[in-house]
Parts: C-alpha cells; sequence; structure tokens
C-alpha cells in the first residue's frame, strides 16, 4: 500500500507542532479529518490542510515531503510505523517516541529524541542540542531505542541517558554524555570538551578522541574486551562505520570520579 | 523378540520409552574452538543421569564464528532434568564453577521461549557491585570484572517444558569390538542432529539399569537381562549370538528431535551391518506404563 503523503506547501509562517501527525492517531481518519488537524503553537490557527497537500495512503506509513526547522516534535510519541522526512526538522524530533521508525533526510533541531524508550531514529544531516537529553525538570534523558546521525551532534549529546544507543558518525559539541546514567553513545569523529561530564555509568565510545578529556577520567589501559564484540555486531545492523571503531584497540577511562564513577570511555587508539 | 531383519541386522519389535523432562540450552564463547570446547566440556562433566548427577547435560554441536553473539568459536550445550528447580540449580552452580572460571569465556542463551531461567541474572553478584548491565536488542547482557578482563553472560535462557528424556537404542552384538564399532557409528550419526544429546561417555552406555535391586538401599541395578555373561543364570533377553550390548541414551529439546536421533542411530547401524558391527537392535521399556513417550524401532527404519 503507499504511503500517506504530505507535501509542504511553503515555509510555515511560524512553528508547528506536528506531534498529532503520527500513525496511531492518523490510523482510521478521512483525508477530510486529517487536514482539519490544527498544527499552530500561536493563536493564529493553521490545519494541516493549510500547510500540506495530503495524499492519502496508508497512516502507518508516513512520508512528509519538503521540509522546514519549523516543523517541531514530528514522530513525537510515535509507538509503530514508520515516518520519513525529506528534510529538516524543527525541535524535539521523535521525543517520547516508543516504537517504530522515523527517519529525517535532512537536520534536526535541539532535544530530538528526547525522553524515546524505543524504536528508531535515522538523522541523515545533522542533529542540534542535547540530542536524546530530558527537558528541564526530567530526571532521565532517552531510555531506549537506537539513534543514528549520519552527521554531526551539537552539546550534550546523550544528556542522562538512561538507556539505548545512541551513535554519531560524524563529531560531537562539548560535554557529550553529561550526566549519563547508564546507555551506550559511540562518536565516531573528534569530540568536544569534557566527554561523559559526571556520568554515573554507561559507555562512551570515541572514535577520535576528545578536545579535552576531564581529569576525574581515569586512564584503566588498552582492552580487547567481549563485550565491545558484542556491541559492534548490535551496532553493526544500524551504522557500520560505528562498528568500526569498536573493533580498533580502545583505550579505557573509567569515570567521571567526580560522580558516581562507573561509567567508561573508550578512545579509539590512532593508528 | 526380533521379527524384522534389514541388512542382516535384526530388529526387534519394541519401543524405546521416554519421559517429559524440563531442558534448557546455552552458547559457550571462547578466543578459540579449543577454550570453548574446555569450558562445555567442563560444565557437562558428571552430567551422565539425572539419577546421581542432577542433569543430564552434554554438548550439542559446535558453532562457526558467524553462528555466535560475540562472533567468536563456540559451543552449544544442552541441559535436562526432572524439575524446573533442579535445572535452575545445575545450570547455575555448573556455570559459575566450570564457565565463569574458564579463560576468555562467555556464555549466552541457546534457546528462545516464553519461560526462562536466570543465568547472568543470578551470576552478576560475582561482580561485587562492579558488574555492568547492556540491554541489546531486547536482552540483557551482564559483564562481570574477572581477573583476565570480564566475563560476559547474557541475564537470561529459554526453557522448555515440551523435552524428552531417556530415547534409547540397545546395540547387540557379537563380540565387544564388533558392538563397540556398531555404537560409535550410530553416535557419529546422531551427533549430526540438532538439539539433541547423548549424555553418557562419548555417547555410549555399557552399564544399562533395571529399576530395584536385590538389596533394598539401591534404587537400580545391573540390567541382568541383558548381561551376556549372565544368559545362563537369569531370564535373559539375549540370543546365543550375542556377546556383549552397548546402549545410546537420547535426550532432546522435542519428541521429534529424539526420534530423528534415534533413526539416524538405527540407519547407521544397520548400513554397518552384521558382519563389522551389529547383529540386533533394540530398546528399552517399562512396559510402556511410566513414560508417555514410546518410538517404536519398526516405525524408525530406513
Amino acid at each position: 500500500m503507499k504511503p500517506l503523503v504530505l507535501t509542504l506547501r511553503h515555509e510555515p509562517p511560524e512553528r508547528l507542532d506536528l506531534s498529532p501527525l503520527v500513525p496511531h492517531r492518523l490510523a482510521g481518519q478521512t483525508a477530510a479529518e486529517i487536514a482539519a488537524i490544527e498544527l499552530q503553537t500561536t493563536r493564529h490557527k493553521i490545519a494541516v490542510g493549510d500547510v500540506f497537500r495530503l495524499r492519502m495512503g496508508d497512516a502507518g506509513q508516513i512520508r512528509i515531503e519538503g521540509g522546514s526547522d519549523r516543523l517541531d516534535r514530528v514522530g513525537r510519541e510515535m509507538s509503530g510505523g514508520a515516518i520519513v522526512v525529506e528534510g529538516d526538522v524543527g525541535i524535539e524530533a521523535g521525543r517520547l517516541m516508543a516504537g517504530g521508525q522515523l527517519s529525517i533526510a535532512g537536520n534536526a533541531g535541539p532535544m530530538a529524541a528526547s525522553g524515546m524508550k524505543g524504536g528508531r531514529i535515522d538523522i541523515s544531516g545533522d542533529a542540534g542540542d542535547r540530542l536524546g537529553g530530558p527537558l528541564a525538570g526530567e530526571t532521565a534523558g532517552m531510555r531506549g531505542g537506537i539513534v543514528v546521525v549520519r552527521g554531526n551532534a551539537g552539546e550534550r549529546a546523550a544528556d542522562r541517558l538512561r538507556r539505548g544507543t545512541i551513535m554519531v558518525e560524524g563529531r560531537a559539541g562539548p560535554h557529550a554524555g553529561s550526566r549519563m546514567i547508564a546507555g551506550t553513545l559511540i562518536v565516531r569523529r573528534r569530540c568536544g570538551a569534557m566527554p561523559g561530564y559526571l556520568m554515573n555509568r554507561g559507555t562512551i565510545v570515541l572514535g577520535a578522541g576528545a578536545d579535552e578529556l576531564s581529569p576525574t577520567f581515569i586512564d584503566g589501559g588498552i582492552h580487547d574486551l567481549v563485550a565491545l564484540r558484542l556491541i559492534a555486531a548490535f551496532v553493526g545492523d544500524h551504522s557500520r562505520k560505528a562498528a568500526a571503531i569498536l573493533r580498533r584497540p580502545l583505550r579505557r577511562y573509567a569515570g567521571d570520579m567526580a560522580a558516581l564513577g562507573k561509567g567508561e570511555l573508550f578512545v579509539a587508539e590512532q593508528p | 523378540m526380533p521379527n524384522l531383519m534389514v541388512n542382516g541386522v535384526r530388529i526387534d519389535d519394541t519401543f524405546a520409552e521416554a519421559f517429559g523432562m524440563r531442558a534448557t540450552a546455552l552458547v559457550i564463547t571462547a578466543d578459540s574452538a579449543r577454550w570453548a570446547r574446555q569450558a562445555a566440556e567442563t560444565m557437562t562433566g558428571f552430567g551422565t543421569s539425572v539419577i546421581g548427577c542432577g542433569c543430564e547435560t552434554a554438548i550439542d554441536r559446535e558453532l562457526a564464528r558467524t553462528q555466535t553473539p560475540d562472533g567468536r568459536p563456540g559451543i552449544r550445550v544442552l541441559l535436562f532434568a526432572v524439575s524446573t528447580a533442579e535445572l535452575q540449580k545445575q545450570l547455575q552452580t555448573r556455570v559459575a564453577q566450570c564457565v565463569l572460571t574458564s579463560p576468555g569465556s562467555a556464555c549466552y542463551a541457546g534457546l528462545d521461549g516464553p519461560e526462562q531461567l536466570k543465568l547472568g541474572d543470578a551470576l552478576r553478584f560475582f561482580g561485587d557491585g562492579w558488574q555492568i548491565s547492556k540491554r541489546l536488542a531486547g536482552r540483557r547482557f551482564w559483564r562481570v570484572p574477572v581477573m583476565d578482563g570480564e566475563f560476559v553472560c547474557e541475564g537470561r535462557t529459554g526453557l522448555t517444558k515440551a523435552a524428552v528424556g531417556g530415547g534409547n537404542l540397545l546395540i547387540m552384538g557379537a563380540s565387544q569390538a564388533a558392538t563397540l564399532s556398531a555404537a560409535e557409528a550410530a553416535v557419529t550419526a546422531i551427533r549430526a542432529v540438532d538439539d539433541v544429546i547423548m549424555p553418557f561417555p562419548g555417547g555410549i552406555v555399557r552399564s544399562g539399569s533395571k529399576v530395584g535391586s536385590k538389596y533394598p538401599k539401591a534404587p537400580a541395578s545391573t540390567n541382568d537381562a541383558y548381561c551376556p555373561t549372565l544368559k545362563a543364570a537369569v531370564n535373559t533377553a539375549l540370543d546365543p549370538d550375542i556377546a556383549s550390548v552397548l546402549e545410546i541414551v537420547i535426550d532432546g529439546l522435542t519428541s521429534g528431535a529424539v526420534a530423528q536421533a534415534m533413526r539416524a542411530g538405527i540407519r547407521a547401524v544397520i548400513r554397518l551391518g552384521p558382519r563389522k558391527g551389529a547383529v540386533r537392535i533394540g530398546a528399552g521399556n517399562y512396559g510402556g506404563k511410566l513414560g508417555p513417550h514410546h518410538y517404536h524401532l519398526k516405525d524408525l527404519l530406513p
């Protein structure tokens, strides 16, 4: 069955909240009902039909043609099916997502995958700050699922990561993996300063080191651990570039000793 | 009793009687096939019979690097017991003492299923608080620090209540050497069947037993009807030309696997023929009153 296609007519006049446009909420709705769904974030009313040209199809497979950094909360609380965005998205893409697949062909704004619980997000471009992180007042960020960023990630990627795996094939900004509770973060290219800042537990793997490593991470030597092969086999299904890092000699740092200190930061030895 | 003859080998018109058991499976890996086998053999040692060992356990098959979770050589091991509690106890004790201790080893679930047994979820406490949990693709793995690095162990493994224990073949020959050759041929053929084990030494048992004894404290004693040296003294089941009997006991994760293994064993013995191997094939049962699984030899002929 063909997907349900939403084609952007023009750049939205304001930020839009696309959280209603997820498979489980559109299932069983008619074209008229979908076109009438309100997306505005101000008092000025904007419905789906005002900004998108709608072509009906399987609501379990949604394709958004045309992107904008004003398209916020794409795939929020998505529980299954697939959403493909052929362009950029705004803030909180895939927030609280529990299942299914969200594919973003362009860049994603801040807080992508925030509070995510399951499923997979694939971002072909860059991700903004606090990828997978918690909103203000929340105690944990991403709780499960898989995030792959083919480009770069902003500051504090995987902040307060609780469970799940985040792979960044490009660079990551400062404080990647800050306050991590558990889970796995892999950054293929160079990472900004202070990765793993105040992390309690969890695993960070850096393919090209960091601008500055906190002195509260203690060098434990180079290891060839079975667990890393296991993670590589799992990661390889999603990012072969990330998996390749795990098969190289890795130096293990324990930390952050300024916090609980049961986390680990692996840095690939440079050839 | 024999009323069938195939390739000169007499086939008894009888059946093997087997019982329902609880079973689980593990995948043990190591840096080399040698060390994976070492860990598996140590773990499955003294696991021939539930009567004296608590469980019946042996190697199912070798696994290539592409078949294991961590990409290293592996061995699949099966364990059978009469109750879930005993199986859990045997699993935990044997993995803790024999796999955790083996250099470079790791241990994973070898069976899926809705019902599960604790594996790493029980052994993780050896890490004394330094153990690390990793959940990958819905499966939990424990990393326990040990002196050569880390022991990686999956949290749980599957349990099946559809397992069958006690499938068997009695292989009877005109000499000890010929009977052993036939039994070895059967074991080789059965090893190619997945999901079954032959828990006795080399897959063969020479001391088949009957229930009870003249001595009140002994629950089982020698199967005198099949002892060639007692032919003249007891109500023997042996023909005059039989000088040796060996038994192959088969446990399987399913009844179908046991039947398939018995079929493979019978075919191998028949193919070897009576001159180099066995003159007769039989099976052990209790009159059909104790075990729910009956494997009639005539239904398993090639």
